[in-house]
């Protein structure tokens, strides 16, 4: 014999105020402040000052009309797209090495995830420093390799610091990659594989036709992560170079940071940071497109 | 056989070589702090075109001088103390307010649990770095800019979406029936979220606690835009910004700091990454 049931049984309500407090944080500390960020955008808002009046499309004019913003925005672009390329090779070759059992595996899977772990202001300092102009370890490396005659100032010059900043953030996001790519090979079923290699596939063949075609959900999602991770990240150029030299190596965030937080421009900054939302947007659609094909996939 | 042989042997060596090659792509900033940390001065500042001084190397004996640097005359023992103190607080809120929600969404909330959860997870991808800019106002119209305060408000917007999804992954994994029994045998529904359900959720809320530290210790963007002042910075603001002393950089005390706050992330890294990866393949990687 069931209990009667009393307010304690329904379900409704119960769920409806657990889950209370986790809604009114999100709304409230997400929501609101997302749309203040584009409302910012619109406004003539100061830091010092708690007024702010409506400045129309000012901010977007003066922003567009702006160099350092244009670089700014190339920049961000040239950053994401260049480290994702890197890391979608690199940790495709990775999740292949990682597979096959090899002695003191344990150790290099340690190794491989450090870069992860650790806070990318710290690492960024770290690399800071690798990268410095007198004392850079990989310009010692090179020049004793005999590979280098003259000398690279690493974050001295625009082109090689945005090469710099691409090694970092592949750095940055290649453990994640790996694992999550390790993660798809090892939900690939056995029998396909195995179909492969009684059909006469070799190695080479059964990665590009038969895994990496099975794989690119995956694949897609490691991108997806790794797109927010970089587009939006302040920590690496910010401690690297600082968008310098003369502004040339800004991205979108370290550009809104300065003008919108030291510069004391509320709106302007806002109005910066909102040319992250096609990244986000592009992201966001991509990964509930492939949720519902999983969805789909999965009844 | 003999060619069968050899094309295992090579294929064997090109794998070594391929994992080494990963690992010092990966490694190879952490054993420059460990080896930065623990140099002697003139054996760190010698211009790499001297190319008769090999970097690789400790040239002269290891000193722990940078050590005694960074405990005894900076603010770094300050700066792990207010980290604590944000991580404390930024887990128990998280704890207190995620879990709940998780628990919600998997077993109370029928069909739409899954689309909220998706909604609240999606929260996890708005980045700080759009919302700095209207949190520094909000901020400073709650009176807590330059406070640790300011950071245990803020850190859960981004830990309560990510852990609520973690929690409710977490309890799909776990078989109804305990629960289910539980009412059998009497308990009303809520009895069962207050007796029953903790034992069963331990594991999710231990991976809650896990993340939420490694993000507190990692997060930069939102300490460096509302702390100001160097007594109130955590250790990963601190390090890189307030280290550098003037003009003057303290390679040796930098990249201690850097290793000693890494080591424990890495320790912790390794032993959940394999719970981390559950919530951020999002069905894409079926199991």
């Amino acid at each position: 014999m069931m209990r009667r049931r009393t307010l304690a049984d329904r379900e409704e309500v119960l769920g409806g105020a657990m889950l209370a407090p986790a809604l009114a944080y999100v709304i409230l500390l997400v929501g609101v402040p997302f749309v203040l960020a584009i409302v910012l955008s619109f406004s003539n808002a100061t830091a010092g000052s708690l007024r702010f009046g409506w400045a129309g499309l000012r901010n977007y004019a003066a922003i567009l009309a702006d160099p350092i913003f244009l670089r700014a925005l190339r920049n961000s672009a040239v950053v994401t797209v260049g480290s994702q390329v890197l890391v979608v090779i690199l940790a495709t070759a990775a999740a292949q090495v990682f597979r096959a059992t090899f002695r003191g595996k344990r150790l290099a899977r340690f190794v491989l995830l450090l870069p992860w772990a650790v806070p990318v202001s710290l690492a960024a300092i770290a690399w800071t420093w690798i990268f410095d102009s007198t004392f850079s370890v990989i310009n010692w490396t090179l020049k004793a390799a005999g590979l280098l005659h003259g000398w690279l100032y690493w974050l001295g010059e625009p082109a090689l610091a945005l090469v710099a900043i691409i090694i970092v953030q592949a750095w940055r996001i290649l453990p994640f990659a790996t694992v999550i790519v390790l993660a798809g090979l090892s939900s690939i079923p056995q029998e396909i594989v195995e179909a492969a290699i009684v059909d006469g596939a070799g190695f080479w063949r059964r990665l590009f036709q038969v895994e990496l075609p099975l794989l690119l959900p995956v694949v897609t999602v490691a991108v997806l992560f790794g797109v927010v991770y970089t587009a939006t990240d302040l920590g690496v150029v910010y401690i690297l170079t600082g968008g310098g030299p003369a502004n040339t190596t800004h991205v979108l965030p370290t550009l809104a940071f300065q003008r919108g937080i030291l510069g004391a421009d509320l709106g302007q900054g806002a109005a910066i940071a909102v040319f992250l939302l096609p990244f986000l947007i592009v992201v966001a659609v991509a990964m509930l497109r492939l949720a519902r094909r999983a969805e789909v996939g999965a009844r | 056989m003999i060619r069968r042989d050899v094309r295992r042997a090579l294929k064997r060596t090109g794998l070594y070589a391929a994992a080494f090659g990963f690992m010092l792509f990966a490694g190879f900033p952490f054993y420059w702090m460990l080896i930065t940390a623990f140099k002697q001065n003139r054996d760190l500042y010698v211009g790499a075109s001297d190319l008769s001084h090999v970097p690789w190397i400790f040239n002269d004996p290891p000193t722990l001088e940078h050590v005694r640097l960074l405990f005894g005359q900076t603010d770094f023992p300050r700066w792990v103390l207010n980290t604590l103190v944000v991580v404390v607080a930024v887990v128990a809120i998280t704890v207190a307010v995620a879990v709940p929600a998780g628990y919600s969404l998997a077993r109370l909330a029928g069909r739409w649990g899954e689309r909220m959860g998706m909604g609240i997870f999606f929260t996890y991808l708005i980045p700080p770095t759009l919302l700095f800019v209207p949190f520094s106002r909000l901020i400073s119209l709650l009176g807590l800019q330059n406070s640790l305060g300011s950071l245990i408000l803020i850190y859960p917007t981004m830990t309560i979406p990510f852990c609520t999804w973690l929690v409710m992954g977490f309890l799909r994994s776990v078989p109804w029936e305990i629960e289910e029994q539980a009412m059998i045998d009497g308990y009303s529904r809520l009895a069962v979220i207050l007796k029953v359900a903790p034992r069963l959720i331990v594991p999710g809320i231990l991976t809650v606690v896990v993340f939420t530290f490694t993000l507190v210790m990692q997060e930069f963007v939102y300490a460096l835009t509302f702390i100001s002042s160097v007594e109130r910075m955590t250790v990963s603001l601190g390090v890189p910004i307030a280290l550098v002393r003037g003009d003057v950089y303290h390679w040796g005390a930098l990249m201690a700091a850097a290793l000693f706050t890494s080591i424990p992330l890495a320790i912790v890294y390794n032993l959940f990454i394999d719970r981390f990866i559950q919530g951020f393949t999002v069905g894409a990687v079926k199991g």
